[in-house]
């Protein structure tokens, strides 16, 4: 995937200037920054629901995963998955595939879920049409370690090119192929994941 | 779109308060306006105290009696029969009765003598009105005297009948009955004319009682054919100004299928706006509609709520005409509701899109949308004409008072709801970018 020159506003302020990156096939790519630097607005732009100021992308077809899992409370989990599954056009077998990955309760509403299942829910329609590049918008929010750590195992399996945000510096420490830094909508930086990336972290921030 | 229609029902289907309150609030309504224009209004009691009993009077051979007119009152209230005025006025002053009427013990002699011209002055029956409750109190006043009005008028075109038959008698001559003396033979002025002209004829020219004799010849045509003339005018004394009533503007569309055309209009205003606004707020609530229009364009997500909507509230709509049908004859016109329903649930949208939030969507639904239909009911003659203009101006801009005329069978006003529609529907659009 390439990404090259964004920039996004909304009303006087500029959200995203220019921001310009690219990911190998198969790469584990996140991006962090401190709240407000941007990283939904850019992950919304990648997965086409906001339409970019300036710049130009190209991507393969993406799932998406929200920050807020995006079902519908009154639908059961296989009526949420069915009704994406038809909606994106995905292909035969795509929700007993994803329900068995995730290991969801198919019968129960979405709305009764634990905040845990809420999101594996979230992230199963993003699975839906087997993308060749997910886009992961603070993917283990509501989720307890136990289940983060079954999270980044299912996302490690994966195939896919995966693009994640985070303000869990050490979640990208650990999960992440490359560490992109966003900071006032600007890409500050690229660091290399591991056990020192707090402090690359605080230095690059400070040195901003 | 299918599918968002399909979800969107399941979502209805199990929110089951809501669809009870939806389906059943329509019906109700129905019921209680069935109720209400079938039951009819109810009859004023009223204490009646005839004085006059059984007594009658004669007019021109002709013998009536004042039950006649009292009759023709009862249809209009409840009688409380007392035997004296005392009991009358007692009935008001304890509420029993909302008014009395007294006739008095010598109405029927007083009538007698005004028609017989022996003079005297003319009954007077006597009311007594509870003011308690002025509404009711206005109620019963004009009804009390729209009932003897009829009767005074009935009485009188009574006299003016017989006074037109003695003006025949006087010109054509015949027979009259008077009380203890019989038939009398009347000659008439015809008759007379004819008896003098021939006597004329056989008088020589010279004779000295020619010119007096051709003057009463004289004297009793001119007086036949001017008599001829009074009987027009005497019709006219009844009724001196005749009254012609025309329609210009509005529709004659009686009152109860009115009230049903309001009655249906409100409740497929109330049930289209609720459910288009929450229905498109819901997705944002869910936080689904960022997930949605990634798949389906915005548009194509807002026709569907519209038509969702518009569909489910015209169904309703048409169940609570089905109801009131067992109640009275109504005329249904599908393609009103229908392009009502529309431009209601256009609107829905836009405030579904403006709140952005369910609560606050079904909120702004409700304040707008009933001062804006009691706004649209207001009569132009009940405010100044500056005034009614822009209520007009403003009823125009909202799909009420267009629904109801298109009801009444207007097509300019169905043009104006598919306007309307699209222009909510625009507007719904343009504050979907903010959504």
């Amino acid at each position: 995937m390439n990404v090259a020159g964004i920039a996004k506003r909304f009303g006087d302020k500029q959200v995203l200037p220019d921001v310009s990156f690219s990911a190998r096939t198969g790469e584990r790519l996140a991006i962090i920054g401190p709240n407000g630097a941007g990283k939904t607005t850019l992950l919304q732009i990648l997965a086409g629901s906001l339409s970019p100021d300036a710049g130009e992308l190209q991507l393969p077809p993406a799932g998406w995963v929200p920050q807020r899992a995006a079902v519908y409370s009154k639908l059961t989990v296989s009526e949420n998955l069915r009704l994406f599954a038809r909606l994106e056009k995905a292909p035969d077998g795509a929700v007993e595939r994803v329900l068995a990955m995730t290991e969801l309760p198919p019968g129960d509403e979405a709305g009764k879920l634990s905040g845990g299942n809420r999101q594996r829910l979230n992230i199963a329609i993003g699975l839906l049409g087997d993308p060749p590049l997910l886009l992961l918008d603070e993917p283990s929010t509501a989720l307890d370690p136990a289940q983060r750590e079954r999270l980044w195992a299912f996302i490690g399996a994966l195939e896919a090119t995966v693009l994640f945000t985070t303000h869990d510096i050490g979640e990208a420490a650990r999960h992440a192929d490359r560490v992109l830094v966003l900071d006032g909508g600007a890409l500050v930086g690229e660091l290399p994941p591991g056990p020192d990336l707090e402090t690359a972290f605080l230095d690059l921030c400070a040195g901003s | 779109m299918r599918w968002l229609l399909i979800k969107d029902l399941r979502i209805l289907r199990r929110s089951p308060l809501l669809v009870a309150l939806l389906v059943l609030y329509p019906v109700v309504v129905a019921v209680l306006i069935g109720a209400a224009l079938t039951g009819g209004p109810e009859k004023p009691r009223v204490a009646f105290a005839n004085l006059a009993g059984d007594a009658e009077f004669s007019l021109g051979g002709e013998t009536l009696s004042p039950q006649a007119y009292t009759d023709r009152l009862f249809e209009a209230i409840d009688p409380i029969r007392v035997s004296t005025r005392a009991e009358a006025i007692a009935k008001v002053r304890d509420g029993e009765a909302l008014a009395a009427l007294v006739v008095p013990a010598d109405a029927a002699d007083r009538l007698q003598g005004l028609l017989s011209l022996a003079g005297g002055d003319p009954p007077t029956v006597e009311v007594f009105y509870n003011a308690e409750d002025p509404v009711k109190r206005r109620y019963v006043e004009s009804t009390i005297r729209s009932r003897l009005a009829d009767a005074n008028a009935a009485l009188s075109d009574a006299v003016l009948a017989q006074s037109a038959r003695y003006i025949d008698l006087v010109i054509e001559g015949g027979e009259l009955s008077f009380p203890l003396v019989g038939e009398v033979k009347i000659l008439g002025l015809r008759n007379a004319r004819t008896l003098i002209d021939t006597s004329l004829r056989g008088l020589p020219q010279d004779a000295p009682q020619r010119p007096a004799l051709e003057q009463v010849s004289r004297f009793a045509r001119v007086a036949a054919d001017n008599l001829d003339l009074s009987r027009p005018i005497l019709n006219s004394i009844g009724q001196p100004v005749r009254v012609e009533q025309t329609v210009v503007r509005g529709s004659r569309t009686p009152l109860d299928q009115f009230a049903i055309g309001v009655a249906a209009t409100l409740s497929l205003m109330l049930v289209t706006v609720l459910l288009a606004a929450g229905l498109l707020a819901l997705e944002r609530d869910e936080g689904v509609f960022a997930r949605l229009t990634r798949i389906v364009s915005p548009t194509k997500l807002l026709a569907g709520k519209i038509a969702l909507a518009a569909a489910a509230a015209l169904a309703v709509t048409l169940l609570q005409l089905g109801v009131l049908r067992l109640f009275v004859a109504l005329d249904v016109a599908p393609l009103a509701l229908a392009a009502g329903a529309l431009a209601f649930a256009a609107l829905g949208t836009a405030l579904g899109a403006l709140a952005r939030e369910v609560r606050v969507a079904s909120l702004l639904a409700i304040l707008l949308a009933l001062p804006l239909a009691f706004l649209a009911l207001v009569p132009s003659g009940a405010v100044s004409a500056g005034l009614y203009d822009v209520l007009n101006a403003v009823s125009g801009a909202f799909p009420f008072k267009p629904t109801l005329r298109a009801l009444d069978g207007s097509e300019l006003a169905l043009a104006h709801l598919l306007a309307l529609a699209a222009a909510y529907g625009a507007l719904a659009r343009l504050a979907l970018r903010r959504f």
